[in-house]
């Protein structure tokens, strides 16, 4: 058992993961994977390529259909009927899903539609707010991550961080309980991976609930509230940045953060210029 | 040859009757058959495996059917199910269906070519079903198609000429019974292969033009 119990008991628990496992084909990706996420923490899954971080985050939202396992968000089972037999149709699912925001590591903006209607979109047409609300908080949104001057252009148009900021944006104005972020800056020129860096930052203080899948160890180190280290499709380790960082306590987090060292260094720098 | 000219000058008002019927039956058989196209692309890449299956057949049915016997098939065939066309109806029907399988292979094309993250964002933000299809997919997957739906548009124009042997009063027909009254057969049909490059001009600045729209969302 990988039971990850969340750190801070006074705050509800937004995410539950009960024993999830996946496989694809004769590939087991995950294996009985337990974790809680409580609200206002920042979750940060590290790991190797291929260890099924991706998978896992997938698996929250039900892009992915675990094999096996249960997911509760806020206490309601994602992607199952109560009793846990019965999937859950698409429409159902949605309802789900449209209180989860997710930022792509390709960002996934839509192209025909232009910054502002990419931000606008899903709280209109799928939470059925009013668009003059809908509108106000998605330029207050653009605002908040630096693009205003940006909302008319379409997605071509932009550089890959502004990219990300716009899908950031995007998955804020759901107003959503739980954010997640698959790989949000491994599309990125190194150059760029600051100023998004700088915006998830600013989300973490301000106390959203996000689950990160990232590389960046210099964000992870300062912004996570819990780490959780994944390897070969099993949480390996769980602990604070500060500990996870300076003492792990398994050998493969420690080799697995030795490879990292030198990469983590210039990001390090990468993110203070 | 000079007198042809003038013979068929002369009927002008016929030729100008025939291109007018040629430009209507070609866009209302288009958007008819773009509007149909979208339906049977859905049905192509609907995970319900029957309805998927039942699309596959017809399209490709509809492929391999030559248009000449299709139309034949509509005007003079379905009167024995008691389904009576005017030739016009009948020609309007006839290139409908038979383009609308076109538009939904292209339609389909598109729509396996389009990064796969695209729509699955929309279901991770909780689009699903028509609201998935009508707001998500279908946008970029037309605006990839646009070169391709101008291609098939001159098709359609084309393939508009054969409802001549239906007697629809088209542009080829409206020729021929010029050519065919006062034997000017060169000049008649010249001045509709004119006419009929003429349109497909047009398509083409059309085309490029909403191309040069398309480019920016992509």
């Amino acid at each position: 058992m990988n039971d990850v119990v969340a750190g801070r008991g006074a705050e509800p628990v937004v995410l539950e993961l009960r024993s999830v496992s996946k496989s694809f084909g004769t590939l087991q990706v995950l294996s009985d994977i337990s974790l809680q996420v409580a609200r206002g923490e920042t979750l940060c899954i590290v790991g190797p390529s291929g260890s099924g971080k991706s998978t896992l985050l997938r698996c929250i939202n039900w892009l992915e259909k675990p094999d096996s396992g249960a997911v509760f968000l806020n206490g309601r089972r994602v992607g199952m009927n109560p009793g846990g037999h019965v999937a859950m149709s698409e429409k159902e699912l949605g309802q789900i899903r449209t209180r989860i925001g997710m930022v792509f590591q390709h960002f996934a903006l839509w192209p025909h539609l232009t910054v502002l209607q990419n931000v606008m979109e899903a709280p209109l047409h799928v939470q059925k707010r009013l668009r003059a609300e809908v509108r106000e908080t998605a330029e207050a949104l653009l605002h908040k991550v630096g693009l205003a001057d940006k909302r008319d252009v379409f997605p071509a148009q932009l550089s890959g961080g502004q990219k990300q900021r716009v899908g950031i944006a995007r998955a804020l104005a759901v107003r959503p309980d739980l954010l997640l972020f698959d790989e949000p800056t491994s599309a990125l020129d190194p150059e760029l991976v600051g100023e998004v860096i700088v915006v998830m930052r600013e989300l973490a203080r301000d106390g959203m609930t996000m689950v990160i899948v990232t590389h960046e160890m210099g964000f992870a180190r300062d912004a996570a509230t819990r780490m959780v280290f994944i390897d070969r499709g099993q949480i390996v380790e769980t602990g604070s940045p500060a500990q996870f960082f300076t003492a792990p306590a398994t050998d493969r987090a420690r080799q697995f953060l030795q490879r990292y060292a030198i990469a983590n260094a210039t990001t390090m720098e990468a993110v203070a210029s | 040859m000079i007198r042809g000219f003038a013979i068929t000058w002369a009927h002008r008002d016929q030729m100008l009757d025939g291109l007018i019927n040629t430009v209507w039956l070609s866009l209302s058989a288009a958007a008819l058959a773009f509007a149909l196209g979208c339906a049977l692309a859905a049905a192509l890449m609907s995970r319900a495996r029957p309805m998927a299956i039942s699309a596959r057949y017809l399209v490709d049915t509809m492929r391999c059917v030559p248009f000449l016997l299709f139309a034949y098939l509509v005007y003079y065939g379905l009167p024995s199910f008691g389904i009576r066309f005017t030739s016009w109806m009948a020609g309007l029907v006839a290139l409908t269906l038979y383009n609308a399988a076109y538009m939904a292979e292209l339609l389909r094309a598109a729509w396996t070519a389009l990064p796969r993250e695209l729509i699955e964002a929309g279901h991770a933000f909780g689009f699903a079903g028509f609201s998935l299809f009508r707001r998500i997919v279908l946008p970029p997957v037309i605006l990839a198609a646009i070169p391709m739906i101008g291609n098939q548009l001159i098709q359609i124009i084309k393939d508009s000429a054969f409802l001549t042997i239906i007697t629809v009063p088209e542009l080829t027909h409206q020729a021929s019974s010029i050519q065919a009254t006062y034997f000017v057969p060169f000049a008649a049909f010249v001045t509709a292969v004119l006419l009929y490059w003429g349109l497909c001009m047009v398509v083409e600045a059309a085309v490029a033009g909403v191309g040069r729209m398309a480019e920016a969302r992509r």
